[in-house]
């Protein structure tokens, strides 16, 4: 049992390889693993939007013609399952949760730096696997739900795969999800009360909690499908006497905490990076956190709000109905204080606010889609249809995926010490917020007229619409590649950042960039006031 | 309402942000400050209101659930436009009049919370949410969603086999009381239609109009669904699961039944038609059809 | 407003250190076993959904007897007090008496693992009969999984409190504690298990 005791021996440099080598290492740092994270997601977001772009093509024309239809249905469960398990999760909880956490808690590293590495290098083989998995005997082609009876009839290899690195990946986030509430609750800097605590941290808390609850029954479901596929038994294979609508109900004990594990972290990321770059404390900090907790609770208690045309009763029904619309309560409350946060303040308009302002607006249409879908009656008919694949995509996409970049340009400068390109940025917020719109937006009324989803032929009437939103995903593939060549041209000749160009009041900023090996040179800073701007002292500045 | 945070107001001098409370300033003043607020918000409404109703996402309504349904999404939608179309004023409103100008120095106000600001809109949204939810469940009882799922289905649950979801749907109709009972089997990748009745399968959902027609479904392997989009209603067919669905449809014509679960490479192909016609066509296509009973 | 504050320095002793780390090490024993116990949740919730509203198919066999599993609990609760014991006696500093207590709790872990085997072969119907079957393997299957890896961690632990200046002394509990935690855990989940299982 060697669990390293003291972080400062964890971090002992002789050891550690230095310059980019380290990130290729089974490096204890956390700064070493978000980046490590964040990179490894970006890869992987880079995957999954080729699939994307494949399921694009395909609906571009009403005939089954760019791939077999087999092959379409591999490629949206990859899509699926790459976009959620490998860029969203790893990367808002992961990326960031890594390289800020500490910072914001006053500490030098994780509570648990080994554990924290093995939880990131779980991640490429199981990712790698799934890709692989294509090349075998077809990869999964059930969803990334795989309901059952259809996981059980595919062809198994595809599928078994598929559920070892979903599983390999839960384990990671739960590793993850220790890590972070051993962190934030245990590994505070005396003196740093929790109510002190930028956001961020009550959001990763929150985020962490569901993860810790619920990714085990996504484990313990997955198990018992694999026996169901290996060993021949039937908890979920009807002919064998089992019972499918089990499988629902397990999933998504998981799976919709998981839209939560997706998102929270992004609500807290927003609550950093907006009273920054509007020069405004976060308005509303106590009731930001008691919103975190609320969606928490409320989270666990809706799955069934994704079943209500499968086997469920009416009561089931009515109750799942009112407990997720209830979540819009505590998730309005955090959308109405970000409004009053920008609201007389002395908003910088740059990337980082672009993206952050992007997301508000996209999330606010998602979810008021989303609480349109919380209603039985109206669900009934837009169920499994392109409705709730704009829904998701609108929230997923709009909301994670912007606040993702809205992050990446807000703390490249202390990540890389150097400025990314204004320019280049806004153009990539424009194009990106065009595309997103042009090409879910229209999805809606793709559902409500009748085209299901995971279809790779729809009915000709509908073809112009999904043309349009072809064009959309066109445009975001364009998008990325003025970020990519920003992120390239800047690590080489950007400007120098400074140890704290937003004049920011948060503890990452309070060191040099990039930060030293263990943070601080010396003490970590008590930053008791997170957001205190526009008091006396910073108006001397 | 306590609309403090629009009294923002700054001292010339000192480059400073102050909160005037309600008191410090006269009626007049006061109505001044809110009458454009007032204004925009009427505008968002009358725009919300005039899209929810002139814009038609929906396709034809063919069942009387499907006007029902369209009342419910019609309620949604206007609720949706004036929440989306006034947040996203509100935000774009703050980027360009907060805007930070090049001559200006320092930051925002130090402004860190109103309570009664977030008890406002934390008590709005509920009452929202709460009579959304409320009318919906009005709506779903309409829609027949709330009845007794095993007592409704008299015609075939006489071996009292277990019915495990679905919709029945009630209607004042008078002929609705003779409902037709049509068994409905899925498989990859099609859907049979059993007329028990007149003892025959059919490719083709052949109903008559202004009938309530009651379907018991269950799927031979994988899980598929029985989705019309001009009827409103879906319903998952689920293997060892019978699930029902019982509907009244309100006009003859041709809709296309589609299958909306994904249940394997075929899964888009899998459709079928139901035809609605006059029952007298029905009649006729139903005794063309029918088989004479086997004695056994 | 930033107050960095120099004179509320963070002490760094290093006593003060171990000792909250050690702490926390403890913490995030916990927050696993909780993530732990949900995984048995999860299959308890499949269980008594499948109890609820899946009849038993007609001439399917499903029956439970008794004796071994009351036995199976008596054995668990008895190691769990034998493990405290061991923690006591190390707390004194009687190595060798803890060492002692360690290895019959393995012992128990082992002979609760041995009636268990034996149940199963004994059981009248296999783990692909029926849904209550396969269920039943998978639960108790699962459990006994996590009582193979406790008792090996026990012996692990008792070999090391042999060795003298060793990692286990009652100045470094951690490794002990920790493993009795877990222990315990599996014994109550066990509790829940023949409650569900066996007696429900
Ligand atoms: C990050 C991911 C994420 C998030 C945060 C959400 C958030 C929400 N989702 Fe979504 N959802 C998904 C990802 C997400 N969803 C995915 C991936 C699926 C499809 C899964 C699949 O089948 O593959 C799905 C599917 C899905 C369904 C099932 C649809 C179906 O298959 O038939 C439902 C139904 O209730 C639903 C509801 C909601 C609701 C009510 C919220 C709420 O949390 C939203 C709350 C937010 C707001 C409402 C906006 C801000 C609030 C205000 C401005 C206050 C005022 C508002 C009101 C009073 C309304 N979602
Ligand atoms: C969680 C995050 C997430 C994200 C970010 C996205 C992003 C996108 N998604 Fe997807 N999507 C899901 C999650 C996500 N999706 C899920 C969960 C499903 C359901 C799956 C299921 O049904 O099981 C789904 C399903 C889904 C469908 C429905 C498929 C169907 O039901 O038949 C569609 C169709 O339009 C779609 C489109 C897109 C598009 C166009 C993007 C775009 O935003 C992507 C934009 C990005 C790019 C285009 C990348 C650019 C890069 C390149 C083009 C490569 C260049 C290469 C190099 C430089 C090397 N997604
Ligand atoms: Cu049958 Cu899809
Ligand atoms: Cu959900």
């Amino acid at each position: 049992m060697t669990i390293s005791i003291d972080p400062q021996k964890t971090n002992n440099e002789s050891l550690q390889p230095k310059g980019w080598l380290r990130y290729f290492s089974f490096s204890l740092d956390h700064k070493v693993i978000g980046i490590q994270y964040l990179v490894c997601g970006f890869l992987f977001y880079l995957i999954g939007g080729t699939l994307a772009s494949a399921i694009r093509i395909e609906l571009a024309s009403p005939m089954s013609d760019f791939m077999p239809r087999d092959v379409y249905n591999q490629v949206l469960t990859l899509h699926g399952t790459i976009m959620i398990f490998l860029w969203i999760v790893p990367v808002v909880n992961g990326a960031f949760g890594n390289y800020l956490i500490p910072f914001y808690v006053g500490a030098r590293d994780m509570a648990f730096p080994r554990l924290n590495a093995v939880a990131f290098w779980l991640i490429p083989p199981s990712g790698l696997m799934l890709v692989a998995s294509y090349f075998v005997e077809g990869a999964a082609q059930a969803g990334w739900t795989a309901y059952p009876p259809l996981s059980i009839t595919t062809p198994q290899s595809g599928q078994i795969i598929w559920i070892l690195s979903v599983l390999l990946l839960g384990g990671s986030s739960i590793f993850g999800g220790i890590n972070f509430i051993a962190t934030i609750i245990k590994l505070r800097r005396p003196g740093l009360k929790l109510m002190q605590l930028p956001m961020y941290c009550w959001a990763m808390l929150g985020t962490s909690l569901l993860v810790v609850l619920s990714t085990p029954v996504l484990a313990g479901t997955l198990i018992l499908l694999s026996f169901d596929i290996i060993a021949n038994t039937g908890f979920f294979n009807p002919v064998l006497g089992g019972n499918v609508v089990v499988y629902q109900h397990l999933f998504w004990f998981y799976s919709h905490p998981a839209v939560y594990i997706m998102v929270l972290p992004a609500f807290g990321l927003v609550s950093e990076i907006l009273p920054v770059h509007a020069r405004k404390p976060l308005f509303g900090y106590t009731t930001m956190v008691f919103s975190i907790m609320g969606i928490v609770v409320l989270g666990l208690v809706v799955w069934a709000h994704h079943m209500f045309t499968s086997g469920t009763p009416p009561w089931m029904r009515l109750f799942f109905t009112i407990a997720t619309a209830f979540i819009a309560v505590p998730t309005g409350i955090k959308f109405f204080n970000w409004v009053a946060t920008l609201w007389g303040g002395r908003i910088s308009i740059n990337s980082a606010m672009l993206f952050s302002c992007g997301f508000i607006i996209n999330f606010v249409f998602g979810g008021i889609t989303g609480v349109a879908l919380a209603q039985v009656p109206f669900d009934i008919h837009v169920h499994d249809t392109y409705f709730v694949v704009a829904h998701f995509h609108y929230i997923v996409y709009g909301g994670t995926v912007f606040i993702i970049f809205s992050s990446i340009y807000h703390w490249f400068p202390k990540v890389a010490g150097k400025m990314l390109n204004e320019k280049l940025g806004i153009l990539h917020f424009i194009i990106t917020f065009i595309g997103f719109n042009l090409c879910f937006a229209p999805q809606h009324w793709l559902g409500l007229n009748g085209m299901p989803r995971r279809v790779a032929e729809y009915d000709p009437q509908f073809q112009f619409v999904n043309q349009i939103s072809s064009l959309g995903a066109l445009l975001m593939a364009i998008s990325t590649i003025p970020f990519i060549i920003n992120v390239f041209l800047s690590v080489r000749n950007g400007k120098n950042a400074g140890d704290n160009p937003w004049n920011a009041l948060t503890p990452e900023w309070l060191t040099s960039s990039p930060p030293p090996v263990e943070n601080w040179e010396g003490e970590a800073p008590l930053v008791e006031e997170p957001y205190g701007y526009g008091k006396e002292i910073s108006e001397q500045k | 309402m306590n609309l403090n945070v629009f009294l923002l107001t700054k001292d010339a001098g000192l480059n400073k942000w102050n909160i005037l409370s309600i008191n410090t300033i006269s009626r007049d003043q006061l109505l001044n400050k809110n009458i454009y607020l007032i204004l925009i918000i009427s505008l968002v409404f009358a725009i919300s209101f005039w899209i929810g109703f002139n814009v038609n996402l929906l396709p034809a309504e063919a069942s009387i659930n499907a006007p029902i349904y369209d009342e419910l999404f019609k309620i949604l939608f206007i609720t949706g436009l004036i929440i989306f179309i006034g947040m996203t004023i509100a935000v774009i409103y703050s980027l360009f009049k907060f805007r930070k100008r090049n001559d200006q120095i320092g930051d925002g106000i130090a402004l860190e919370g109103n309570l009664s600001l977030e008890i406002v809109w934390t008590i709005i949204p509920s009452i929202i949410v709460l009579l959304i939810g409320l009318y919906s469940y009005n709506i779903y009882d309409r829609m027949g969603g709330m009845k007794e799922l095993n007592h409704n289905h008299e015609m075939m649950s006489s071996n009292s086999e277990k019915i495990w979801a679905g919709i029945s749907q009630t209607s004042d109709n008078e002929k609705a009381m003779n409902n037709l009972s049509i068994e409905v089997s899925a498989m990859q990748f099609a859907f049979l239609f059993n007329y028990p009745k007149g003892n025959f399968i059919s490719g083709e959902l052949h109903v008559p109009v202004d009938q309530k027609v009651s379907m018991k479904m269950e799927s031979k392997d994988v899980i598929h669904a029985f989705w019309v989009p001009e009827f409103r209603i879906k319903q998952d067919i689920i293997p060892g699961q019978p699930t029902i669905l019982n509907f009244t449809p309100t006009k003859v014509g041709k809709y296309p039944i589609i299958c909306a679960e994904l249940c394997g490479p075929y899964h888009g192909g899998m459709r079928a038609s139901i035809i609605v016609q006059e029952e007298s066509d029905y009649n006729e296509w139903f005794n063309k059809n029918k088989k004479p009973e086997v004695n056994l | 407003m930033t107050t960095i504050d120099s004179s509320k320095e963070i002490q760094k002793n290093n006593s003060e250190v171990n000792e909250t780390h050690e702490d926390f090490r403890m913490f995030g024993l916990i927050t696993f076993l909780i993530a732990d116990g949900m995984t048995f949740a999860g299959f308890f919730a499949a269980y008594l959904t499948y109890k609820a509203v899946n009849p038993l198919p007609d001439g399917a066999i499903y029956e439970l007897e008794l004796p071994i599993p009351t036995l199976n609990t008596i054995l668990l609760l008895v190691s769990s007090a034998t493990f405290h014991k061991a923690g006591k006696a190390l707390l004194k500093d009687k190595n060798s008496d803890s060492q002692k207590w360690l290895f019959f709790t393995a012992f128990l872990g082992i002979i609760f693992l041995i009636c268990q085997l034996f149940e199963y072969f004994h059981l009248p119907f296999g783990l692909t009969d029926n849904l209550f079957a396969s269920t039943f393997y998978a639960l108790t299957g699962f459990h006994g999984l996590h009582v193979t890896l406790g008792t090996l961690m026990i012996l692990i632990i008792a070999w090391q409190s042999r060795i003298n200046g060793g990692r286990l002394t009652s100045q470094n509990m951690f490794p002990l504690e920790a493993v009795e935690l877990y222990w315990h855990f599996v014994d109550g989940i066990w509790v829940v298990l023949f409650i569900i299982l066996y007696l429900l």
